[in-house]
């Protein structure tokens, strides 16, 4: 093993033991921000790690346009071309889950933020494409709520 | 590199051995739910002084070790003690009061009566059967200047961690600031209060909480069409119509994502809405977004036109959540005729 792969192992294993307990299902995580800064630093982390926004999802503008009273929702779509072409071709029972969604929506004078751990994508694959991929997501989803949550 | 080597297995063995950090944990765990100081959201407003002054230790404990199956709140089975104690210490520096001491005797008393009473005084809140309020947290589901939802009494999980002597002092202080008031408020005597205890406590074995995964359910729900891509999309856009809901876009899967005209035109997906039932779901559970927008993709490859969508079932399992799992019934239903109907 050479060093760099040793200390990565070994900074993989610090972190491991500090961030996992166990898998969660459900990923979520909290910003003291108001909802469009939230928002603002949830697209621009999306794009610092490589993905590309493709929608925001308006709920809460087709709620009230209808008529219902509701505080400010949104769902935020990303991925990256090569992969979701790459997801779709090896594990198409996964095309109704793409892309990865990010559920954003303002508490009071806080923001959530909810997404599904990509590690159930890959149980949904069954197989078909390596779970290191689901995990990589996973980890880079993580960086990017943490980065909403620490956002000040 | 044996230098590196050291500092990074100190490392290690430091932070294994280090005592856990209440904050961190909390922070970690909770916060996206409680809220950072615990005033509530998703989750219960913890930080509640008359919630907090009311509650022990070993019943915090016990519901972050077990939650409360189909009611959001998760097990944290896999947490410690030593971090479960930590979160604990970690919620109750909030309160000003030490925290109360309640012991594990069982309260006596006639549970039949408790039922009647029960019936008159409780279930307005708490459910006519002690399933608790409606919805979750204070998101969506009502004002947010109500504090707390009626918690569900017959669950397993709060009767596993509630002892007798902490529902009783909850019945007899009520829960101020909450629409809980106390057993004096509302002309009940002490027998009347155990009574009402003993018959809480007969749910004990008779929780209708469980929330069991079916391994039967699977992640999606698809159909191959007879007709080409271009009439299935057609039939499913119809079909959605004829379900009550509102077509709000047909996209490729691609778009977005790539220059107009070069996304895959063979990868197609019809986004669709019903308001009401969409305005519903969001009380149930905030996190419903995970199930947004109501969409069925319709696809070809290899000549073959597939209609595919999400199984709602398969994702409401990850919720913990019982009354979404009935709109995801619902909903699964109207996903099967929009199939059905695409692709007779």
């Amino acid at each position: 093993m050479k060093l760099h792969q040793l200390t990565g192992f070994l900074a993989w294993v610090v972190l491991f033991v500090t961030q996992s307990v166990h898998a969660e299902d459900i990923i979520m995580t909290r910003s003291v921000l108001a909802f469009p800064e939230a928002m603002l630093v949830l697209q621009e982390s999306i794009a610092a790690h490589g993905y590309t926004v493709s929608r925001v999802q308006r709920i809460d503008v087709g709620l009230t346009g209808k008529g219902y009273q509701t505080d400010k929702y949104r769902i935020v779509f990303a991925a990256k071309l090569d992969e979701i072409r790459m997801l779709t071709e090896r594990a198409p029972q996964l095309v109704p889950y793409l892309p990865p969604k990010i559920s954003i929506f303002a508490e009071g004078e806080q923001t959530v933020l909810v997404t599904i751990n990509p590690e159930r994508y890959g149980i949904i694959a069954d197989g078909a494409v390596d779970p290191v991929f689901f995990k990589r997501w996973e980890s880079d989803l993580r960086s990017i709520f943490h980065d909403v949550n620490s956002a000040r | 590199m044996r230098l590196i080597l050291g500092v990074l297995l100190t490392a290690v063995s430091l932070v294994a051995a280090a005592a856990p950090d209440g904050a961190e944990l909390f922070g970690r765990y909770c916060a996206a739910c409680h809220g950072d100081k615990g005033d509530g959201g998703v989750g219960v407003p913890l930080s509640l002084p008359t919630f907090l002054d009311s509650v022990d230790d070993r019943f915090l404990a016990e519901t972050i070790r077990y939650g409360r199956p189909g009611r959001v709140m998760p097990a944290f089975d896999a947490l410690s003690d030593a971090q479960v104690s930590a979160i604990v210490t970690y919620i109750r520096a909030w309160s000003k009061q030490p925290a109360p001491i309640y012991g594990d005797k069982p309260v006596s008393g006639d549970p039949v009566h408790g039922k009647e009473l029960f019936a008159s005084h409780c279930a307005a809140c708490h459910g006519e059967n002690g399933g608790g309020g409606k919805g979750t947290g204070v998101t969506f589901s009502r004002h947010r200047d109500l504090p707390i939802i009626a918690p569900a009494l017959n669950n397993s999980g709060f009767l596993r961690a509630a002892t007798d002597e902490m529902i009783r002092y909850t019945l007899q202080y009520g829960r101020p600031g909450t629409p809980m008031i106390s057993s004096k408020e509302q002309g009940l005597s002490g027998q009347d209060v155990n009574d009402l205890v003993s018959y809480v406590r007969s749910f004990d074995g008779h929780a209708t909480d469980t929330h069991p995964a079916d391994p039967a359910v699977a992640a999606t729900l698809s159909a191959e069409s007879p007709y080409t891509l271009e009439e299935t999309v057609e039939n499913i856009k119809q079909a959605i119509t004829s379900q009550n809901f509102i077509l709000i876009r047909t996209d490729t899967l691609e778009h977005g994502l790539v220059k107009e005209g070069e996304e895959n035109p063979r990868q197609v997906i019809l986004h669709f809405c019903n308001f009401n039932f969409l305005y519903e779901a969001l009380a149930v559970d905030p996190r419903v977004g995970m199930f947004l927008p109501c969409l069925v993709a319709v696809t070809e490859q290899a000549g073959k036109v597939t209609v595919s969508t999400i199984d709602p079932q398969y994702l409401s399992q990850l919720f913990n959540n019982v009354e979404l799992d009935e709109y995801c019934k619902r909903m699964r239903g109207v996903y099967q005729s929009i199939i059905e109907e695409a692709t007779l």
